[in-house]
């Protein structure tokens, strides 16, 4: 070293340079905050009554769902043949959107344990929101074959139980029911997971309240819980338990999804490439989700430092990638018909891309592949007026994408004189309007009654790398 | 296990740490540490022995698969025997995923209702907080002052070191850690 410094002419060399510290990775959360900042701004917005902005986005969310309230009284009270179906085109509008509803719940599980199984220290900032849209996405989503039973009281019917008519049994060998299965689970133990989650937080709003009914009501659900070291090495374990069944889980959820239609003998839903295809595009399309929501939450709910630049970017990554599966999905889809020989399947591709439909193919394939290409560049990642609209484009296009195949696989079968179109009745635009302001609407209440970021979460992450790599110096087991 | 305590706070998880280390190599007992979030390496540095809640997780997911899979294999081949596309009765395959997912929930719930268990905790439980800071931004370890060599001042010295913010003492009675 002593050499070296001989050798050189000009002081160059600044500190930075060599310091170690300069090439680590930049703070999560800015602003400097303490432990103590954390849970005073986290919990402040459970004090105030919230802004014009907050009531204005949760009237429109209300009377969507007023809309959405009277269209399925409406449809129950007369029938799904309010419905624009036809015979050739049985499943369409409310399939697509079950289909879309329970994509967007993926991101929220990717999020909360499958980024924590990679230990991503930036998820925290958005698990708890992003777990809670899950909950939301996904009952928004089991309404949806609810509502296609037409007589959505017997739904009981769908569970195994011993019954006066036999017992006969639900069909296990059937995909829907799979689904059944699949989509009540994952609402149990995503509610679940979110719950444990929450219940370090809950204590700390039970401690800072004052008596009174929030004391009452934060102290009954939270457990008893006093911050033990002994409890948290548990929870820690049963967390990771957690995560470690959510990941499968999500994925064996649209897994079994797709197979709803990839059981079938329609050409363009028979194929084997459905259960990865239909997991990608899922957790694409709650990416997207995840950032509407997110770039929305920060501005109303005043959480600049703690939702920052890095938390956008990375998301956009992750959605870019998600993006180019779904891209070479659709590719593939297209090559394999080809190649396969099979004139059904190659005729509905092609009817895909040129036929009546071929609009909705075309939305689907700029607002899903060639628009988020734009994301390559660092410079729009980083610009959120342009996330928030891309984000937009891709929800827009995800639910596209549902609808293409579900229609345009049914709507020219085999039998040319039975070809039919569809156009979806005011009824069915009203239920998926519906839909959306029932989700808007559950999220807003979650954004003003819960802590929006996991403070217990959040607080782990604070310390800046630099503290880090001196702490450990100090203790002299630095690189 | 004497009935007095020693509580000792303070500001940083890093400071908890390494003061824990220090006293449980020098035989102190430790009791318990209060935090706001979960300190990763504080388990070793408490010496906790990895917690068996895995097993509670392996043992109820093999009871929600294998008891579906009985199930679907009951109602399918047994109680009433439907032909479905040719399949056989017993067909596998097809009661993998119902039987993947009751393994699913069966282990998660049975994971988290045994923590709830194990931890004591459950709805509307009464807890006073060793200090009301802990599950905001105060860091507590708790000593056992059970050895008759156990020297206050001793300790202090020791901890004082780690940057910390109080020293207190506390007496065990049935409705927790009293002044």
């Amino acid at each position: 070293m002593a050499k070296s410094k001989k050798q050189r002419t000009t002081p160059v060399a600044p500190v930075q340079a060599a310091d170690p510290l300069a090439t680590l990775r930049p703070q999560l959360i800015t602003g400097g905050k303490t432990p103590a900042d954390v849970t005073r701004d986290i919990c402040a917005p459970l004090d105030h009554s919230p802004g014009a902005l907050w009531w204005s986005a949760f009237s429109v969310s209300m009377t969507a769902l007023i809309v959405g309230t009277i269209a399925v009284t409406y449809q129950i009270a007369t029938g799904i043949g309010t419905w624009g179906l036809n015979r050739t085109v049985g499943w369409a509008f409310d399939i697509t959107n079950f289909v879309f509803w329970v994509g967007i719940g993926h991101a929220g599980t990717l999020i909360s344990a499958v980024l924590f199984l990679f230990r991503q220290k930036w998820r925290t900032s958005v698990n708890r929101s992003a777990e809670a849209m899950t909950l939301i996405a996904v009952v928004c989503a089991g309404l949806f074959p609810v509502i296609h039973m037409g007589r959505p009281w017997l739904a009981f019917w769908m569970f195994p139980y011993p019954n006066t008519r036999g017992s006969l049994w639900v069909n296990f060998k059937s995909p829907l029911l799979w689904d059944v299965f699949a989509i009540s689970t994952y609402l149990l133990i995503s509610a679940v997971f979110w719950y444990v989650g929450l219940i370090p937080d809950l204590a700390t709003i039970r401690d800072k309240s004052k008596p009174g009914w929030r004391r009452r009501i934060t102290g009954f659900f939270s457990l008893g819980w006093n911050g033990s070291a002994r409890t948290w090495h548990r929870y820690e374990t049963v967390y990771m338990l957690l995560a470690g069944l959510a990941t499968p889980l999500v994925f064996s959820v649209h897994t079994i999804v797709s197979m709803d239609f990839a059981t079938a003998m329609i050409p363009g839903w028979h194929t084997t490439i459905f259960p990865p295809y239909f997991v990608a595009g899922a957790i694409f399309s709650g990416l997207a989700m995840v950032l509407t929501l997110m770039l929305i939450a920060r501005k109303v709910m005043h959480l600049e430092d703690y939702i920052t630049v890095l938390h956008i970017e990375a998301m956009c990554k992750l959605m870019l990638s998600m993006g180019c599966i779904v891209g070479l999905a659709y590719g593939t889809e297209f090559f394999i018909a080809a190649y396969s020989g099979n004139p059904y399947e190659q005729f509905v591709f092609l009817n895909r891309a040129l036929g009546p439909f071929s609009w909705a193919y075309w939305t689907m394939v700029s607002c899903n592949v060639l628009i988020p290409q734009l994301l390559w560049l660092r410079s729009l990642r980083r610009n959120f007026a342009f996330v928030f609209l891309i984000s937009i484009v891709v929800n827009i296009g995800m639910w596209f994408e549902r609808f293409v195949i579900i229609v345009t696989s049914l709507h020219r079968d085999f039998l040319p004189s039975s070809w039919a179109s569809y156009v979806p009745t005011i009824v069915e635009v009203a239920t998926l309007v519906g839909s959306f302001g029932l989700f808007f609407s559950c999220f807003l209440l979650f954004c003003r009654f819960m802590p929006v970021i996991a403070m217990a979460e959040v607080k782990g992450v604070l310390k800046s790398p630099q503290r880090d790599l001196k702490h450990d110096s100090a203790r002299g087991d630095a690189a | 296990m004497s009935d007095r305590r020693l509580l000792a706070s303070f500001d940083c998880e890093e400071d908890l740490l390494a003061a824990t280390t220090l006293l449980n190599s020098k035989g102190y007992r430790i009791v318990d540490a209060f935090t706001p979030y979960a300190v990763h390496g504080l388990d070793h540095a408490m010496g906790l022995k990895p917690s068996r809640l895995t097993w509670v997780c392996f043992v109820c997911g093999m009871v929600g698969a294998l008891g579906m899979l009985w199930f679907e294999y009951w109602i399918g081949a047994i109680s009433w025997p439907i032909d479905v596309g040719g399949k056989p009765w017993n067909s596998l395959p097809s009661n993998v995923p119902v039987a993947f997912e009751t393994a699913v929930l069966l282990a998660g719930f049975g994971s988290v209702f045994a923590l709830l268990g194990v931890s004591r905790l459950y709805p509307g439980k009464k807890v006073q907080p060793v200090l009301e800071r802990v599950t905001d931004d105060r860091f507590v370890l708790v000593l056992d002052e059970a050895d008759a060599r156990f020297d206050m001042s001793q300790v202090e010295a020791m901890l004082k070191p780690f940057n910390l913010a109080a020293l207190e003492e506390r007496v065990v009675t049935t409705e927790g850690l009293q002044r």
